[in-house]
């Protein structure tokens, strides 16, 4: 397929002029204790056909940034800089100019499709709303132009969808409906925040080439926001770092991601875990010792959950698993969301009861234990949530979320529970002087080791984490990471891993469990399964997680197309016809908007 | 590993400040007005960050003070059981009247027709209405704390038979139990009112509680106390309920404020506080005919009514933003 030399509408001139452009913006919020500068005057633009990645930690203004450029601060915001969408300067528009300018020339496509969409509206009403306000087309006209936006994001049977609700429509093609929607005007840049966060790999892939395409045929620009290295790899043509508020670095991805100037990117990048480099990325993981007469830390013979339904047949969550961990061992539970991976671990923990099959922590059958025998075989394993924000009770100063256990046990007296919490304390390289803190004093990162602190307190021999780095910040993961292979190395536990990232699994596991809808997939030691994977489903999921170089994403990538091919499926890209006519929105067609273009004019006259 | 407290707002260095506004947890360091105390590494006991908060709420701390002075006055002037109070006058013996029995010097609130000190009489209402409010404050918010959150956490038949059992006692019109109850229950004094009222007011607090339970107990903290093998009973009382002590409380002020105006209406219908003894309530049905003619007799009590409920309003308000650990942020 190539480029369709479609002249764009509008005023925008010459290729090469920026659609999108920041020149001096700087953005503070007045708040309950005083005034937040959350964007310190940064200049960026974004030219047509061109993807600029914007990335940063949590916190670090990218989002407010962006959000600029379709005017939908709160109202404690100030802004000053300009910001040119076009042709048009949002600082001097007005209600009604804004409301214009959004859709028809800025688009947003949001994180989490769910909520982006309106649980309430089918996809039609949906998709034909942004067309009708803006004048592009009505009634029959309208919903035949939804259809065609359908079938250009790949979503079969559009006809057919425009009738249905977002529920009914899985993750990917929920976001596909969100940048279908993006696109329906025909904006000259879309602003992409965090598109795939909320997805899985392979879905994630499908939705970047989606993107791909979409810059490649219709020549629209793309801010894309992320924190992701990866998706930055593969998308990105340039790169800006941002670092609490201020652009500490720009330039061609390759530039950036490959030979990054600022001591923060260098930072940045050395943290993001690289798929396929295998342990010692953030410090060795200790060889299994245990003999194979031990017995096995954690023990799933042919385990079968199910979740019963009012009304409906049960569901199979999981579906006869059987695996083992060995004493002081790491197993990785991968797959994707659904596969059943959280539901193995609620199971391991004995919070949910198995259908059939049996599941002995250490020789003792958790299914058949009651009571006090129960509560003992829970003090020898400890659990890790994903949620740090969550995971811990928000009413206890941190001290006594550690010690907890011990009381519950009923071990020890204050004095030695307190020797216990402090050097644990010192064990995940926090300060003693988080002992009387609150969690909600802590960032994400430290929460997560108190997390991790509170499920050693018992000395467990086996420890269950579920996604325990999933919602940090990847220079937060790095370190926890870090510390997690030198705990286990002190500790020698045996962990039952869960996670949807392939990256940290190889980077920690001895062994790796691939689970696709409840089932085993494959198993067997890291190397083989990640490294050289036998099952076409591994292969899949190994191909579409992104690695943080350009070149070696783009080989991936044609690769993974390769894979694809074979496998006999379509690439997701941007279906356009050749007679692909552009929309106009109404100010184009002769002054009869009731004074809109006047009134963009002057504003956008009166600002610069 | 790098220095912890080599500080990144927001990142996984960030280290907490501590400021006068209390604590500040989204890493506003950088710009805010706080002024952190260097070296400063003390932390504050949930009490004390409680007792910080709620003191910073000034309608609460008015509201507070207004309530003790209502309530040290209202037991100490006329005194209470055997212990004699500084004003000098009874509330059941009958003086001369001055004039009309408008307020004077000698009789600060009034006389009423026959004669008694108004003030006395307003005082002994008083310490009736509070010790009401009080009591059933109290004791709806035990049981509907505990049957809400008994059925929140269990769920399945304890659920079932515990919220059926709140069901009829909502369809039940409360003014008419309290009616038939209390005139029984006031034979045993005001504790018999009391308990009575407090034993059939509860239904709200225990819905709002189970509702809150019921969220509580999916999240993750819970589920690790769980795993560690945590007994339901402790789960309950350390993790769950702390954390459902907002709306606890403020539904418990609202049980006490809305006692006192049961209680009123009760005794306006001439079903509570009998006679010689004397409720707030009382007193306004008692002389709503002088409403006109001798406006003190309905304005002293009704002006106590109105300033105990807000008084309670204003400081469960308080308390409910003092409780709250989150009550710094200002992002989410």
């Amino acid at each position: 397929m190539t480029t369709l030399d479609i002249s764009s509408p509008g005023s925008v001139a010459a290729a090469g002029d920026a659609v999108l452009s920041f020149e001096g913006l700087s953005v503070t919020f007045k708040t309950e204790f005083g005034e937040v500068h959350a964007v310190k005057g940064i200049d960026l633009e974004v030219r047509p056909g061109e993807v600029v990645a914007l990335v940063g930690e949590s916190g670090s203004g990218k989002s407010v940034t962006s959000m600029t450029a379709l005017g939908l601060l709160p109202s404690n915001a100030r802004v000053s800089g300009t910001i040119r969408v076009g042709d048009k300067v949002v600082g001097g528009l007005d209600g009604r100019g804004l409301r214009n300018m959004r859709g028809n020339d800025v688009a947003m496509v949001f994180q989490e499709p769910m909520t982006a969409l309106n649980p309430v509206l089918t996809i039609g009403d949906q998709l034909t709303e942004g067309l009708q306000l803006h004048g592009i087309a009505f009634g029959k006209q309208a919903t035949a132009r939804a259809a065609e936006l359908l079938a250009m994001v790949g979503i079969p049977e559009p006809e057919r969808r425009l009738k249905q609700y977002p529920h009914e429509l899985s993750g990917g093609q929920r976001q596909r409906v969100v940048i279908a929607m993006a696109i329906a005007c025909d904006p000259k840049v879309i602003i992409a925040d965090e598109p795939t966060t909320a997805l899985d790999v392979t879905v994630q892939a499908d939705i970047l080439d989606l993107l791909r395409s979409l810059k490649d045929k219709l020549d629209t620009g793309i801010l894309l926001i992320t924190h992701n290295m990866g998706v930055v790899a593969d998308m990105a043509d340039r790169v800006a770092v941002m670092l609490k508020g201020d652009l500490v670095e720009t330039g061609t991805a390759d530039q950036v991601l490959n030979h990054p100037r600022h001591e923060y990117t260098k930072r940045l990048l050395a943290a993001v875990p690289h798929l396929g480099s295998g342990p010692g990325q953030f410090g060795d993981v200790a060889p299994v010792v245990a003999a194979p007469e031990d017995l096995p830390a954690l023990d799933l013979g042919n385990l079968v959950i199910e979740y019963r339904r009012l009304g409906k047949p049960t569901f199979r969550a999981v579906d006869d698993v059987s695996l083992s961990v060995a004493q002081g061992e790491i197993v990785g539970l991968v797959g994707e969301s659904g596969s059943g991976k959280s539901t193995i671990a609620k199971c391991a923990l004995g919070l949910i009861p198995a259908a059939s099959g049996s599941v002995s922590i250490l020789g003792n059958d958790f299914t058949r234990t009651r009571g006090k025998e129960l509560k003992a075989l829970r003090r020898r394993i400890g659990v890790v949530f994903q949620d740090p924000a969550s995971s811990l009770n928000p009413r206890l100063p941190i001290g006594d979320v550690i010690a907890e256990p011990l009381v519950v046990h009923k071990e020890g007296d204050d004095k030695s529970r307190r020797r216990r919490v402090l050097e644990l304390l010192d064990a995940v390289e926090l300060p003693r002087s988080v002992y009387n803190r609150y969690p909600h004093e802590l960032s994400g990162g430290q929460r997560q080791r108190v997390s991790i602190a509170r499920a050693l307190t018992l000395d467990p021999e086996l420890l269950v984490a579920d996604e325990p780095t999933s919602a940090l910040d990847v220079s937060v993961q790095a370190n926890v990471l870090k510390m997690f292979t030198a705990l286990q190395e002190r500790y020698k536990f045996a962990c039952l891993f869960v996670s949807h990232d392939l990256a940290v699994i190889d980077l920690l596991a001895h062994r790796v469990v691939v689970l696709q809808n409840g089932k085993i997939v494959e198993q067997g030691p890291r190397e083989e399964v990640l490294h050289h994977p036998r099952e076409e489903y591994t292969q899949r999921l190994i191909a579409a997680a992104p690695v943080p170089e350009p070149l070696e994403q783009r080989r991936r990538r044609e690769a993974r197309h390769a894979l694809l091919a074979k496998l006999g499926e379509d690439v997701a890209e941007l279906r356009v016809e050749e007679d692909y006519e552009r929309p106009r929105p109404r100010q184009d067609e002769g002054g009869n908007s009731s004074g809109l273009g006047g009134l963009l004019g002057a504003g956008g006259d009166g600002s610069s | 590993m790098s220095d912890i407290r080599n500080s990144t707002p927001g990142g996984e260095d960030y280290e907490p400040q501590i400021s006068a506004t209390g604590t500040d947890a989204v890493g506003l360091a950088a710009g805010g007005s706080a002024d952190p105390l260097p070296g400063e590494d003390k932390s504050y006991s949930q009490g004390q960050l409680v007792a910080r908060r709620f003191f910073r709420h000034k309608a609460a701390l008015t509201s507070m003070i207004v309530l003790g002075l209502i309530i040290v006055v209202a037991f100490t002037s006329i005194g209470t059981g055997p212990i004699p109070g500084w004003w000098p006058k009874d509330y059941t013996l009958q003086y001369d009247k001055i004039g009309d029995g408008a307020p004077t010097w000698a009789y600060p609130f009034g006389q009423d027709t026959g004669g008694k000190d108004y003030f006395a009489l307003v005082m002994r209402g008083t310490q009736f209405s509070l010790i009401i409010a009080f009591s059933v404050g109290i004791i709806s918010t035990i049981v509907g704390t505990l049957v809400g959150a008994l059925a929140g956490f269990y769920r399945g038949w304890v659920e079932s038979v515990l919220m059926r059992l709140t069901d009829v006692f909502i369809v039940i019109p409360l003014l008419v139990v309290a009616a038939v109850l209390g005139k029984t229950a006031a034979g045993w004094g005001i504790w018999g009112l009391a308990l009575v009222l407090g034993l059939i007011t509860w239904t709200g607090l225990a819905r709002l509680v189970r509702g809150e339970v019921l969220s509580l107990r999916e999240r993750d903290f819970v589920v690790a106390a769980r795993a560690v093998g945590t007994s339901s009973w402790r789960i309950i009382t350390r993790h769950v309920l702390p954390n459902s002590v907002g709306v606890i409380i403020v539904s418990a002020t609202l049980a006490i404020a809305g006692a006192i105006l049961l209680e009123t209406a009760l005794s306006y219908l001439g079903f509570g506080v009998q006679a010689p003894d004397t409720s707030l309530g009382t007193l306004i049905d008692e002389y709503q005919s002088a409403f006109a003619t001798r406006p003190w007799l309905f304005w002293w009590p009704g002006l106590m009514i109105l300033t105990i409920a807000l008084c309670v309003n204003f400081i469960g308000d308080g308390l409910r933003d003092a409780f709250d650990p989150r009550q710094n942020r200002t992002k989410d």
